[in-house]
Order: C-alpha cells, then structure tokens, then sequence
C-alpha cells in the first residue's frame, strides 16, 4: 500500500532500511544469544542521526516526528525487536524531556541524546505498581536544593546502559496520583544504582533492569515541569511512545512475514513449492492484510500525534494494541509456515515469536488498551 | 589534504548481461550502485579529511544518471561531485576513459586555484592525493587507475590496504601482495587503488542525506575540457572488443591409479598420445 511518503521520510525509511539489513539482521542472533547490550549497532544508529528523530532541530535533532520515529522503529524491528528497542525506548526515555523539559534541561540533555552519545530510559514501574500507576512507593522528598529519592524500579529497559533517566517518584504520597512528580537521574549519582538484570523470553539484546535509590540526593533543577505533575507528564509521553511500540510490534510482524513468504516459496513438498498449495497461501494472504491493516492504524494515529491533536488515547491504544495482536498472530504463524525447521533455533523465526510476546504486555497490556478504547467510547456515548 | 576520489557507477547484479550484438553491457532493468570497491576509496578520503581536513571532491565519467552515484558519495562526508560526462566521451575503453579522466581532474584543480578554495600546492595538481577503487566490479580491469596516474605523471601505488602513516608530501603504505603485504612510501601527490581489506564504508547519515539531495554537481563536457579529439571516445580507444563469452569449464582431471611404476608408464603413454 501506498501512505505516500514525503520525500524526506522515504529517505528516513531507506536509512532505517540500510541499517536493518547491513548491520541489525547480520547482528541479531547474536546478541540474542549474549543479552549483550548492542553499542555496536546503536553506534551507526547515532552516526546516521537516527536518535535525532524525536528531539527538536535547535537541540541537535532533526526535528521531533513521531511518524519520522515510527518508520525508523518498523525498519529496525523487521530485522531484530530486541535491537529496535533499544533505540525506541531512548526516545521514550527522551519525550519527557522534550515535552516537560525547561530549555536549562533541554540544553544539558538533548544535544547528547540526539547525537546517541548518550541513551535514555523512562522509570515509573516497581514491583507493585504495574498497571497500577497509583502504586508507586518510591519517594522523592526536598530537601534544601535537592530531592532525596528512595525506592525501586524494575523492568526498566535500557536500565544500567541508558545514561540518562527520567523517574516518576512520590513528592506527597497524600494526594494519590496528583503526588507523583517526574525527575531527570544521570547515571553515576551516588545513592543510584542497579539492582538484577532479567533474563528475557524475548528481545533478549535488550537490558532489563532494576535501579535501586538509596539515600540518592539530586539537585532540586532536576524536576520536570512541576511538582504533582508526574502522571501528566507519564501519560502525555506514552501518548507519544505508543505509537512507537505499535511500529516496533509492525516491523517484527512485517519481518516474520518476509521470511515466511521466502521460506514456503523456496520449500519444496510433494514435488513443489509449498506456496503453491492454497492452504499456504490463504495463511499468507491473511497475515499480509492483517500487517496492512495494522500499518494503517499505526501510520495515522502517528500523524494524529505530529499532527498535534489533542486527545490521541483511544487511537494510540487501538494502534497499539492491534498491532501487537497482530504481531503475535503473524509470527507464530509464519513460525507454522516453517513447518519443523522453524521450531528450531538455527532459524530466525522463532525468535520473532519471542520478540512479538512483549508488544502486547509492556507500555499498558493489551487489556488495559481495551479498557482505555471501551472507557473513550462510553464516554463519547454519553455526551 | 585535498583528495579526488574517482567512482564508477556499475550495475549492482554480478551477474551482468551482455548484448550478443554489440557486446556492451546491457544496463536496463538493472539497479545502479556505486561499483563497492570505490565505497572503500570514498570512506579512506572521509577519514583522512577527518583527520587532516581538507577536502573530499568525487569525480565520475558516466551518462547523466551517474549523477546518483556522487549525491551517495556527498551523502556519506564527500563535499562536492564532477559528473564528466559528454557524447564525444562514448564508447571509452580504459585508456581513452584514463586520459578523460586525468583531464578533468586538471580541470578541477583549475577551477579550485580559480576558486582560491585551494591554494595551489606547487606540486602542480594542488590535489594530494587521488583514490580509487582496485577495479570495478562489471569490467574488472583495474586498469583506468593506474591510467589516470600515468597521464598525470604522478606516482601510483595499487591494492593499497593500509595507510600507515601521512607525513608533509609523503605517505608510507602498505601494499597488499598474494601472500602478505609490503610497505611502500611514496611522495605526494600520488594516487592510490584501495582494496577491501583497508576499512569499513559507513552507512551515511540523514544530515548527509540531505546536504546530498540539494549539492550542486558540477558536469564537465568535451566543451569544457577541451580534450585532445584524438584520444577520447571510440575512436581514442585501441581497445576493440571482438567477442565476449563466458570460457568453457575445464574438463575433470584424470586420476592415475595402481603402484608407481605402473602411473609412470601411463603418464608418458598419455603424454605421447597428447603429443602424437
């Protein structure tokens, strides 16, 4: 299908191309296999201004395009969804910034995470507080021109690589939701470090991990925005990362296809190619339409966003949770299409099975964007 | 440092046809990319001008859509790209497109000394150094290269697979053999053939991209050359292609068996079979 590309962003999605065949898909086995961070790749990833996709021109970026970041994501994805989030989840990392950031924080900040000399994490999650934002135990108390951060995050991706954080701690644990407050943390703070790091069913290239706040003082310039307005600051950046999660779920989708489509043309049964049998192809043209149908989601609720429309929830869970449905679906089907071999671990396609599962549990599980797309539309009803 | 890279733009299938007629290549319907041992010459001129600064000028000799091929090259750090190109220049063979080319790298230093962008060495080229690829993949002679640095009478150094050392008007390099390397110092302005082995081509960056999309190519025709008649295009070309084909496998080898004395007397009875 043709979503009639500028000429800048086919030349965006070319880039992310290049960059998926000759350095992601030659690369993903192998970090798949070591959980090792991938500075390697990410390193041509910066080189070719990749991270400057989400940060503002006057910062060193290319200017802040949430479709921009989507085509880079789906490029990468199809060739490793393990790699591909590392780089999405710097942007996740770097959108509160930009968004909430005074320009003192955006200029100490955004020029190294647009040149990836420098990546980024977001923190709210802990142990308690999954879905459940209003969970949150870790405090944040002020003290002359600091803030005294204690508590625990986990399943922080980018967690021990990533150089700066963006974390959600409770400044007045009274008021619930409206006591969250959003801080910037740098790496090598004392009183801040890094507890287990998980060993992943999927995007394995990916680091996982726990940050654990003893006693960690920050200098008080490091709020964003302002006290109480940490869970604004959380949902405007998902509303602007969902999107990205939709794209990465997209590309591994896309990608599990591509090598199915290969795979059934080139396998020979009963004398010919398996693509010749209609039970085949009826799976493929399924899983082809269901990736289109997803792209179409994904595509426009991403201009929604640039766009600047002001409540994107319901399509940025839509395109989300569809996506990553779909992701799920299409990879484990395109894993059937390789019949014995794709059980195996010396095809790639089970590990896009692997990468798929996380799309539909991580940035709010597929159940909680039904329950945002169910909640809009009674809403909508009643007006 | 003042580099020239010169490039070819080649069909990207190895794979190349060729029409049975004409014995030409038969470039339709084929994709065209930068011939890959040339991306190795553009990446050593960006990391040399990162190193010493300077500038990084691609030429190439080809039909107007080769234009591509510079815009890639000024897409990874090149800063300005000559399309030489011109009907006169048709039909060149590797000596006609050696001398093309030696004249219009001439013509660029002229209009760089015209320019003042660069001052002139003295050396009488103003450039320093001139990169190419060791051959290219669709002719694969490697021989336009060495041509240019004939026709400019400067010092060449093939297959180079390590630049060691840059000193003022001399480099020291290491020049790859078939089993090991030797190391050559030579003075500049000189040029250099680089094989595989001496870095990895970066992937360009979308600032690049677009810097690309909007650099100004400059074309040089006959016009502005102003090229001896004689020695460019068909007719400046000794080569003549009489008949292109694909050589026949060789025929297996026969394996001799029994003890030696027995082997013995059937290779001399073969030999005199073969001689009679």
């Amino acid at each position: 299908m043709d979503y009639l590309l500028s000429d800048e962003q086919k030349m965006i999605k070319e880039l992310a191309h290049k960059i998926a065949e000759e350095k992601i898909r030659p690369a993903a086995a192998k970090y798949d296999i070591s959980e090792e961070y991938p500075w390697e790749v990410l390193k041509v990833m910066a080189e070719s201004d990749m991270f400057g996709l989400f940060i503002p021109e006057e910062y060193g970026g290319c200017a802040t395009s949430v479709f921009n970041l989507c085509l880079a994501t789906e490029e990468f994805s199809r060739a490793c969804g393990g790699i591909a989030v590392c780089y999405a989840a710097s942007a996740l990392g770097t959108f509160p910034i930009v968004l909430f950031g005074n320009d003192e924080q955006k200029k100490k900040y955004l020029p190294d995470l647009a040149k990836g000399k420098k990546v980024a994490a977001f923190a709210i999650t802990e142990p308690e507080a999954g879905s459940d934002a209003s969970g949150i135990k870790t405090v944040a108390k002020k003290e002359g021109n600091h803030y005294v951060l204690n508590g625990l995050k986990h399943f922080i991706t980018n967690g021990g690589d990533a150089e700066t954080y963006v974390v959600i701690a409770m400044t007045d644990k009274t008021k619930g939701a409206r006591g969250a407050s959003a801080f910037i943390v740098e790496k090598g703070t004392p009183g801040f470090t890094f507890g287990k790091k998980e060993d992943k069913f999927g995007i394995r290239a990916s680091s996982t991990r726990e940050l654990v706040f003893t006693d960690c003082k920050i200098p008080a310039e490091n709020l964003l925005a302002k006290e109480g307005m940490g869970f604004i600051v959380t949902m405007r950046t998902f509303d602007m990362s969902r999107p990205g999660v939709a794209a990465q779920a997209l590309g591994i989708a896309q990608g599990a296809l591509e090598l199915a489509v290969k795979y059934v043309h080139q396998r020979v049964q009963f004398g010919k190619a398996i693509s010749s049998f209609q039970g085949i192809q009826w799976m493929l043209a399924d899983m082809a339409t269901e990736v289109e149908a997803a792209r179409g989601l994904v595509y426009s609720t991403a201009r929604m966003v640039d766009a600047g429309v002001k409540d994107v929830s319901k399509e940025s869970a839509m395109a989300k949770m569809y996506a990553s449905d779909v992701a799920m679906k299409v990879t484990v089907d395109a894993l059937q299409l390789f019949g014995g071999y794709g059980y195996m671990k010396d095809y790639p396609i089970e590990k896009y099975v692997r990468d798929a599962k996380i799309t539909q549990i991580y940035e709010g599980t597929n159940q909680v964007q039904r329950g945002i797309i169910a909640l809009k539309l009674i809403k909508e009803m009643a007006k | 440092m003042n580099i020239i890279v010169c490039i070819k733009q080649v069909p990207e299938t190895t794979e190349v046809r060729i029409n049975p007629e004409t014995n030409t290549l038969m470039r339709e319907g084929v994709k065209s990319i930068i011939n890959p041992f040339d991306m190795y010459a553009i990446e050593e001129a960006i990391r040399l001008k990162e190193r010493f600064g300077g500038k990084v000028t691609v030429v190439t000799m080809g039909p107007p859509q080769a234009e591509s091929a510079l815009r890639e090259a000024i897409s990874m750090g090149a800063d300005e790209g000559y399309l030489v190109g011109d009907r006169a220049f048709a039909g060149s063979d590797t000596w006609a497109t050696s001398y093309t080319l030696a004249g219009a790298i001439k013509k660029i230093n002229q209009i760089n000394v015209a320019n003042n962008s660069l001052a002139d060495s003295g050396k009488g080229h103003g450039i320093d150094l001139i990169l190419c690829g060791k051959q290219a993949s669709d002719g694969d002679t490697a021989q336009v290269g060495p041509g240019i640095s004939t026709h400019l009478n400067i010092p060449q150094v093939t297959y180079v697979k390590k630049i060691e050392e840059v000193k003022e008007g001399m480099m020291r390099l290491e020049r790859m053999l078939e089993e090991g390397y030797e190391i050559i110092e030579t003075s500049l302005p000189a040029l250099l053939t680089v094989v595989k082995e001496i870095n990895e081509p970066r992937i360009p960056s979308l600032k690049g991209l677009m810097r690309a999309k909007s650099a100004k190519i400059t074309a040089l025709t006959q016009k502005e050359l102003n090229l001896d008649p004689q020695q460019i295009g068909l007719c400046g070309s000794p080569t003549q292609v009489v008949k292109i084909f694909t050589p026949k496998p060789r025929a297996g080898g026969q394996i001799l068996k029994g003890e030696i004395p027995d082997i013995t007397k059937q290779l001399v009875d073969l030999i005199k079979d073969e001689v009679n």
